[in-house]
């Protein structure tokens, strides 16, 4: 059973879950997911892990509200367990020595980019973090980050924290100032681009964690399919992370937005019934 | 003689066998027309996702069928099915209406009778050898629809005949996948006194037959009675257990298991990279039929969504493509084409589901291949241009190949297209065992008794063929359970 043994919410839209699973705590790498059901008639969705415990056998995971499921997991209270847990999914990140590692992150990105930037630091590297949200309350594990980071960066569309402006921003500002071995991009897909594009013109390799669509996430369905470098590739197996200068940002945002008209119906319909 | 014919010899000299031949002379057996499966008028069933279409033999249809089954001292018939199924042994108990040793017949070698009956592609198997047909020119007797009757009568009878299991031998084993030939492996192994665990990486059990085959053909309910037969011999069922993530097949190892069955399947879906297949409403038959099968997409109650579309086009023309376009009929297109690049009598579906797909107005495009699609500023897909073909010189599959024709494109308006021009074996297990050997398909490669490059790893079904049958998946698993039998006690002498 994966019970919810902690809730907390960071912000109105942002919930972390630790829920017990002990044999993905003890297996899961960074840059691993899962998939889950909150309940009978729930759908599967993926959500990275965004630390473990090992010897507690519990695994964290932040989710933002967006939609039916998300709405749904939120609600789940300590003691409630999700009916189905699957993991760890997806590659691990390629972490390694590279010198000064710049890691981007933008809204509930953050919740991904924790454990990498754990592991880039325990591998050694300078790590900066800059953080992105719209405003102050909706940045999140800033002290956890700041715990693996030599360095942050808040940036806020209204400059309620630290700076005001876009991650885009922040990131050139670390990038003229030195040098940047390697950047890592976490966030909604039009930052993802945009951050992307930067590095590019620096020409700095740069590694983006897709969040496509997807069903199983065992590679058997290809909805999570996203072009790289001209190939299909499916993010669940081949990824999530990809070259970010390689990957097609605008055909990913499009193939997101694929089943909008359905999922507003969706949300439409529970929020009236509950 | 082989230790088989023996056998089925000594059965064929049974009295009551001998007596039931005399009762009928051949011609009076002969003369009877084959049965006709009663079915759900097309008008009703494609207003229903999960209503059965064939709705099963009568008792009195299948005793009349049954007594048209001869009884050959030579039964062909059984060379033709993959697990070589004692044929008229079950039917003779359907015509002396001793239903439940008929089952029983059919569950010595079939695990899944009611599945089976169903779904396998009897006119190229069992029927396909039969008397009637080979020598006498006439329709083979309705061995799939007769198997189904002995099998739905067990389940409606309440009493589930629960084979018995040999003392526990102590020693535990596994099976990566719930699919068919797992289920099968895992049936004989129960059976032989092994502790059996099965793995799915997914959070229901029975793999393609879940996810895959619609409930119009295969009911999930069908297939559940029979896991419940195996939960009750005592196979131990994980889901949501991914083999190589949620836990290395060293970690089994450590927790006791000496053997493994992989039975993972083909479960990554080909596309055909032509441009704009990406495009929204372009999705593979395996997320299609996943969203509506597995998780009740065409249920409003469910969460889980699925795209409709008024003109749906489904490439391919196997078993996949035929139930994704039946689907989409049911769930509201006004226009559900096949697309596929051969003829019809090249298609590789079963006969019985290209001739329901017909009646229930599905339309043929055959001789026809997708080459680019198009889309609206949002990324939906609203044309699909096609190429026609026509048919050349056979090819290695001793099909004839298709051919393009030079300026024979023309463009289809669609809303929805849904891929089905095959699978590629699951990489999973390969890519977490490196001392695997795989063929440049990547597929499992096995001896002849299913034994891998790893010898305490046996594999079968889809991972192994690449592709095949419910029934070649469950033949492999009852091989494996045999060969890994054998291997475990050599080993362990
Ligand atoms: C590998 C991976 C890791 C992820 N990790 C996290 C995480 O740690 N925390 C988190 O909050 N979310 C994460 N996501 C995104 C999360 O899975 C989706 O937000 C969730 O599935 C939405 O479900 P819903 O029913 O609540 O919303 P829906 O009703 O499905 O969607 C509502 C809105 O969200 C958009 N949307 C739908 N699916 C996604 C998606 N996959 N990504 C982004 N937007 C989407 C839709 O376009 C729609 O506008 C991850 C996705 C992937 C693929
Ligand atoms: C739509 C469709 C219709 C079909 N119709 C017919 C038909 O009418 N007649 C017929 O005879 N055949 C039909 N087939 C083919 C038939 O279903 C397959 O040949 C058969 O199911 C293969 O069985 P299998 O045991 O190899 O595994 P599968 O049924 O493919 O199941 C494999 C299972 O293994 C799981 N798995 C994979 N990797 C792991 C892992 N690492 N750990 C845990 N679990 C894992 C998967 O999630 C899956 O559930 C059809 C196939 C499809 C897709
Ligand atoms: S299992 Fe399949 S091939 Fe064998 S007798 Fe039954 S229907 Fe025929
Ligand atoms: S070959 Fe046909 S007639 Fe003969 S035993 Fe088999 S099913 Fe009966
Ligand atoms: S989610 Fe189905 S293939 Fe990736």
């Amino acid at each position: 059973m994966n019970q919810i043994v902690e809730k907390e919410f960071f912000s109105e839209n942002v919930v972390k879950l630790v829920v017990e699973a002990p044999l993905i705590a003890k297996a899961r790498k960074p840059g691993n997911f899962v998939i889950l059901r909150v309940s009978e008639n729930g759908e599967r969705i993926p959500l990275t892990i965004a630390a473990a415990d090992e010897t507690k056998g519990t695994i964290t995971i932040i989710a933002q509200k967006v939609g039916v499921s998300t709405e749904k997991l939120a609600q789940l209270e300590v003691g409630d367990a999700l009916i189905d847990l699957v993991g760890p999914l997806g590659k691990e990140t390629d972490i390694h020595n590279v010198g000064t590692v710049l890691a981007c992150g933008g809204g509930v990105g953050v919740a991904p980019l924790l454990p990498i930037v754990e592991g880039f630091k325990k591998a050694g590297n300078r790590v900066i973090s800059v953080l992105a949200a719209r405003s102050k309350d909706l940045i999140i594990l800033e002290d956890e980050i700041r715990k693996w980071s030599d360095e942050v960066i808040i940036m806020t569309d209204d400059g309620s924290h630290g700076k005001k402006g876009l991650v885009t921003q922040g990131a050139e500002e670390v990038i003229l100032r030195e040098k940047v071995n390697e950047c890592i991009v976490i966030g909604p897909a039009i930052m993802m681009k945009f951050t992307s594009l930067l590095t590019k013109k620096y020409n700095i390799p740069t590694q983006a964690s897709l969040n496509s669509m997807m069903v199983d996430g065992t590679g058997m369905c290809g909805a999570c399919r996203v072009t790289v470098g001209g190939k299909t590739k499916f993010t669940c197996v081949d990824g999530p992370e990809f070259d970010a200068h390689q990957i097609d940002f605008d055909e990913m945002m499009m193939r997101l937005g694929g089943y909008k008209t359905e999922e507003k119906i969706d949300f439409e319909q529970f929020m009236n019934r509950s | 003689m082989t230790i088989q014919s023996e056998y089925l010899k000594e059965r064929r000299d049974q009295e009551w066998r001998a007596e039931l031949r005399n009762k009928l002379k051949g011609k009076e057996r002969t003369n009877l027309p084959r049965v006709h499966m009663p079915e759900e008028s097309p008008e009703e069933r494609v207003k229903h996702q999960n209503l059965e279409v064939n709705t099963g033999l009568s008792k009195e249809q299948a005793l009349v069928e049954a007594s048209r089954c001869m009884d050959c001292a030579n039964p062909t018939c059984i060379e033709g099915c993959p697990v070589q199924i004692n044929i008229p042994e079950f039917i003779k108990n359907i015509e002396r209406e001793e239903f439940a040793l008929a089952a029983k017949t059919l569950k010595q070698t079939n695990a899944l009778p009611a599945v089976c009956g169903r779904v396998c592609p009897q006119e190229k198997q069992c029927e396909s050898k039969c008397f009637y047909l080979t020598k006498l020119k006439k329709e083979p007797v309705a061995i799939g629809y007769l198997e189904r009757f002995a099998a739905d009568w067990e389940q409606n009878s309440g009493i589930m005949d629960i084979p018995e299991c040999a003392p526990k031998n102590g020693k535990k084993v596994a099976t990566v996948g719930s699919g068919p030939s797992s289920l099968s492996f895992a049936g004989d192994m129960i059976k032989l006194g092994y502790e059996v665990t099965v793995f799915e990486a997914l959070h229901e059990i029975g793999g393609v037959l879940k996810y895959g085959i619609p409930e119009f053909r295969l009911p999930n309910k069908k297939v559940d009675i029979e896991l419940d037969v195996l939960k009750k011999m005592g196979v131990k069922f994980e889901t949501n257990f991914i083999v190589g993530r949620t836990a290395s097949f060293d970690q089994l190892k450590e927790e006791g298991y000496e053997g493994f069955f992989v039975g993972s399947g083909a479960g990554l879906p080909r596309f055909m990279n032509i441009p704009g297949e990406n495009n929204n409403g372009i999705l593979s038959s395996n997320e299609y039929l996943t969203r509506v099968n597995l998780m009740g997409a065409n249920n409003d109650k469910n969460d889980t969504l699925v795209l409709k579309g008024k003109n749906v086009a489904v490439i391919g023309g196997g078993n996949t493509a035929m139930d994704s376009v039946r689907t989409a009929k049911r769930l509201g297109a006004e226009r559900a084409i096949i697309v596929y690049r051969r003829s019809r009598v090249e298609m590789p579906a079963r006969v019985e589901e290209v001739k329901h797909a017909d009646e229930e107005g599905i339309e043929f495009m055959n001789l026809a291949n997708p080459l680019e699609y198009f889309a609206d500023e949002a990324g939906r897909v609203n044309k699909m241009r096609v190429q026609m073909m026509e048919l050349g010189e056979p090819d290695s599959s001793g099909r004839r190949r298709p051919v393009p024709i030079e300026g024979s494109e023309t463009d289809i308006d669609v809303d929805l297209v849904i891929v089905a021009v095959g699978v590629s074996p699951n990489p999973l297990i390969p890519a977490c065992l490196p001392d695997l050997t795989v063929s440049r398909w990547g597929t499992i490669e096995v001896n002849d008794n299913m034994q891998s490059s790893i010898p305490v790893l046996f594999a079968g079904g889809d991972i192994v063929r690449g592709g095949a049958t419910v029934i070649l998946a469950m033949g492999d698993g009852r091989n494996a359970a045999k060969s890994m039998h054998e291997y475990l006690m050599t080993i362990n002498k």
